[in-house]
């Protein structure tokens, strides 16, 4: 195998370096993509969508269809992930382990009977270790602020680098900061499941909604010049509102999506414990 | 609203998706209708697309309202409408045919499986219907993944691993493709199936355009499943769960062929593909090696399910060798065999389906004196037979005959001879199962043979969709001129001899 | 000599990121572990990121913002000044479907470590040939 893989990898890196001798030099400013189909998007970016970051009015208005399968894309891979790990135990364990927070003794519940949820004592698991007090505090100190980052970012996608996909994942990497630093029971507390699989849902279907409703506005898909009148603007400002509407749908799809992978793939379906 | 019919096609069954996402979670028992509904209007939209070109000629729909190619835009002309029906008609009737299989194999979890099979279909809808080759990859990795996640879920010790493997050669493909639309953007600057064609007669001595041509190619044949590049097939398809096999196994290889087709019709004319780069008579030696193969590794096999997908590897052959002929009555023939492919391929799988749902078992030894248990599957597993041999009146027939005809016209006997030679062993193939089914004396699992076995057969809700397949088996064979003459005969370019 | 020194000089990025997507090309189909196969695949998908991304640069171009675009609008915008955005766009793509499949590629390596206890390939499939 390792000799196959060794004359398929130098024949194809071949192929592909003889092509290169036909490329224009790199940075060449009149190179065909540089001349062709780009400038209109660099030039006219600020008077057809009134967006000055051209990354996103490319992605969002323009090519908007193609980020709505991209959104499709992670909302499948959570669904699939979930359909391909989630056992749902139906079974409860037949003990459990307590431990008495402020004076670390250990409790051993058999045949089934559970301890109230209280402050007093945690639910550990047979891999159980300590939890580091620093890093514990220190990540809760974190978190409001990576998620304040995040809304930023989102919003922020029209002026600067940013938008929906970049502030989404902040705030999916936010609440698997919180189940790494403490546990993951706690953060699915935080956030079910239930509600991480309709978020994710819901914010793919905002994108889709939105396109769906210029269609119904008359327009044809994705056309937001069709929302002026609902959201009493003229053409340009609403195609600048409507690729914020997507972009927040975006952000809750992704973020909903991130969380749903980790805590699938790090707890191997059964929800019980993490990474 | 049929201004809408492109949009409403792949729109309809992707919001869907999401809304039976929710649903799973509140009521599993509403999964089944909203998808039935999603994939009817779906259907009904593309038959109403295909009309629409008939009469119209080729349909444009600019998305987002930009004009290509500076927005993304459909490009529906005879081969995407033709192709659109296929694939929405044979899933819909799929996903009736499949409801009390996917009740019986996923209980707890047919909110996601209903999910990941409308995204699914969106995905090849998508893939087809699209003039945007950027776009194409995107939904080509919408079709992949949900592949991985359906066919994952089968026989539990083989079919993760057989998915795994399927998902790592089906990445190096598209990526090959993703690679190639690169190297076209460089020397193009666009990603518009019509406008690089627009762009590429005067760089056609570029090795650049060359090398594009070569990678793409080779990425959609991995994803397609073309000897040598075949070796995850089988087995993914094998152990998948018998409504995600009966999903995938006729639309997925179709739809890339479908892909290789129009990167040779419309992106990069008939007269590179076949006249600058001069590569064809190599290709057709190469198909005639898949078919040959496909037919002797078809032979050795014990179980039914794996036979066919073998038949599959075999049927790409035909297709990939038919296109590359490079004359009106292959091309003619090939898109004639994706049509007629993917209706032989559904109804043989929606048997295994039956047999499955009934004996538990696929492999040979579970077929016996099945004729006698299940007399309508095994009728119509008969006729699907017959048309996968090549018999009249039904549509296998007809498309060998194209090809057999473009491979005399092309010179290419060794391919005429691949033809038949596969044909004699299909014969073989079927005649013994037929045999095990109808002599063997049927035997529960306790050992014990009877003689006259009990009438047990598959439920109505899934026996009246075999039986439409079927039946379009031969409407398909017998209308064969009136497709080639409305349909096909405008795909192919005039200058084509 | 002189000239394929100036080829090399003027295409060199294309060359370092086909150099890397053979070497995850090459991890994809020889390695026997599978999660080494999944670090190619990424390899493999990062280059052609890289490899897109390089298309886009213009020399003397700066960041695809359009300078001074809030408040007070409308100088002229030249296309020379800006880099091409739309690689990057594709690329923002081409990196959310590389996660999705990675996502996917882990939870079925979970799946077969589940089922194996291994995740050596030729380990695998002794066990399977075995049974």
């Amino acid at each position: 195998m390792k000799i196959t893989g060794l004359i398929i990898a130098v024949l194809a890196g071949a192929l592909l370096m003889y092509a290169t001798v036909d490329f224009p030099p790199f940075g060449d400013p009149y190179s065909p993509a540089s001349m062709h189909v780009s400038p209109r998007y660099i030039e006219k970016t600020m008077e057809e969508t009134d967006v000055p970051n051209m990354v996103t009015s490319v992605l969002a208005d323009y090519r908007g269809y193609d980020t709505m399968y991209e959104t499709t894309v992670i909302f499948s891979a959570g669904v699939a992930c979930f359909f391909l790990l989630r056992i749902f135990r139906r079974k409860e364990p037949g003990e459990r382990l307590y431990r008495h927070v402020l004076t670390g003794v250990t409790i051993h519940v058999k045949k089934g009977a559970k301890l109230p949820p209280s402050d007093d004592f945690e639910r550990i698991d047979t891999a159980w270790i300590p939890h580091d007090l620093i890093i514990e505090t220190g990540c809760r100190l974190l978190i409001p602020f990576i998620q304040l980052f995040a809304l930023y970012v989102i919003a922020h996608g029209h002026h600067s680098p940013g938008g929906g996909f970049q502030g989404g994942v902040m705030l999916g990497a936010s609440v698997i900061l919180l189940a790494i630093s403490q546990d993951l029971r706690t953060a699915v507390r935080r956030f079910s499941e239930k509600v991480d699989a309709l978020l994710c849902a819901m914010g793919v279907f905002i994108y889709a909604g939105t396109g769906a409703l210029c269609l119904l506005l008359g327009a044809n898909f994705l056309d937001y010049s069709a929302l002026a009148p609902l959201l009493h603007t003229d053409p340009v400002m609403a195609r600048s509102h409507g690729i914020f509407i997507v972009e927040i749908g975006v952000g809750i799809a992704v973020m909903a999506t991130m969380i749903w992978i980790y805590c699938n793939v790090s707890s191997k379906g059964e929800y019980e414990e993490g990474l | 609203m049929s201004q809408d019919y492109p949009a409403l096609l792949v729109i309809v069954p992707l919001l869907s998706a999401f809304i039976i996402s929710a649903a799973g979670w509140v009521n599993k028992r509403l999964c089944f209708p909203l998808s039935v509904a999603a994939l009817s209007v779906s259907a009904y939209s593309c038959i109403g697309l295909l009309l629409r070109v008939l009469n119209e000629g080729v349909v444009h729909y600019r998305l987002g309202g930009w004009p290509p190619p500076w927005g993304i835009a459909y490009y529906v002309d005879y081969l995407n409408g033709l192709v659109l029906c296929v694939v929405s008609v044979a899933a819909l009737i799929n996903l009736i045919a499949t409801k009390k299989s996917i009740e019986q194999e996923f209980p707890e979890k047919t909110g996601p499986f209903y999910t990941l099979y409308v995204l699914f279909v969106t995905g090849m809808l998508g893939i087809t219907v699209t003039g945007d080759a950027f776009n194409l990859y995107v939904l080509l990795e919408i079709g992949s993944i949900t592949g991985y996640a359906l066919l994952a879920m089968g026989d539990e010790d083989r079919a993760p691993l057989a998915s795994l493997n399927y998902l790592y050669m089906g990445t190096i493909g598209a990526c090959f493709y993703l690679l190639g639309v690169g190297y076209l953007y460089i020397v193009t600057g666009s990603l518009n199936m019509v406008d690089i064609a627009h762009i590429l007669p005067g760089l056609y001595q570029s090795k650049a355009v060359t090398a594009a041509f070569i990678i793409c190619m080779v990425g959609v044949w991995i994803k397609m499943a073309f000897f040598p590049l075949h070796a995850w097939l089988p087995n993914a398809y094998t152990f998948a769960p018998s409504a995600a096999s009966s999903l995938i196994a006729p639309l997925m290889t179709k739809v890339m062929i479908y892909v290789m087709i129009r990167l040779i019709l419309t992106v990069f004319t008939p007269a590179f593909a076949f006249t600058t780069l001069a590569v064809s008579h190599y290709i057709v030696w190469l198909a005639c090696i898949a078919i040959v193969m496909g037919a002797i590794l078809a032979l050795a096999q014990h179980d039914l399910k794996k036979m066919l997908t073998y038949i599959i590897v075999a049927e790409v052959g035909y297709m990939v060798g038919g296109a590359w002929l490079g004359n009106r009555a292959g091309m003619t023939g090939a898109v004639l065999h994706i049509v007629n492919d993917a209706l032989m391929t559904l109804c043989a799988f929606l048997v295994v389906c039956n047999i499955v749902y009934k004996v538990r078992g696929y492999a040979f030894a579970d077929l016996k004196g099945l004729f006698a248990k299940m007399p309508f599957t095994m009728g119509a597993f008969v006729i699907g037979a017959l048309s996968i041999i090549g018999v009249p009146p039904t549509c296998g027939f007809f498309s060998k005959w194209y090809l057999i005809l473009g491979a005399i016209q092309a010179h290419h006997y060794d391919f005429m001879v691949a033809l038949l030679f596969s044909s004699l062993i299909n014969v073989v193939l079927f005649f013994r199962v037929f045999e095990i089914g109808f002599y063997e004396p049927f035997s529960d699992h306790e050992g014990h043979e009877h003689h006259s076995a009990v009438m047990a057969e598959a439920p109505l809700s899934m026996l009246i969709p075999l039986y439409i397949v079927t039946a379009g088996l031969i409407l398909a064979g017998l209308y064969t001129g009136d497709i080639v003459n409305h349909i096909i005969r405008f795909v192919i370019p005039e200058g084509f001899i | 000599m002189g000239d394929l020194v100036q080829v090399v000089i003027a295409k060199y990025n294309y060359w370092i990121y086909i150099t890397l997507m053979m070497i995850g090309l090459y991890a994809m189909i020889a390695k026997n572990n599978l999660i080494k196969k999944i670090v190619g695949m990424n390899i493999f998908q990062t280059a052609i990121i890289l490899f897109y991304i390089s298309i886009g640069m213009k020399k003397g171009g700066t960041l695809p913002i359009v300078e001074h675009g809030h408040g007070a609008h409308h100088h002229a915008v030249h296309a020379a000044d800006y880099i091409n955005p739309l690689p990057h766009v594709l690329m923002l793509t081409a990196i959310v479907v590389s996660v999705a499949t990675l996502g996917v590629a882990l939870a079925l390596g979970v799946k077969v470590y589940n089922r194996y206890n291994t995740l050596e390939e030729d380990e695998i499939l002794a066990q399977i040939r075995k049974k």
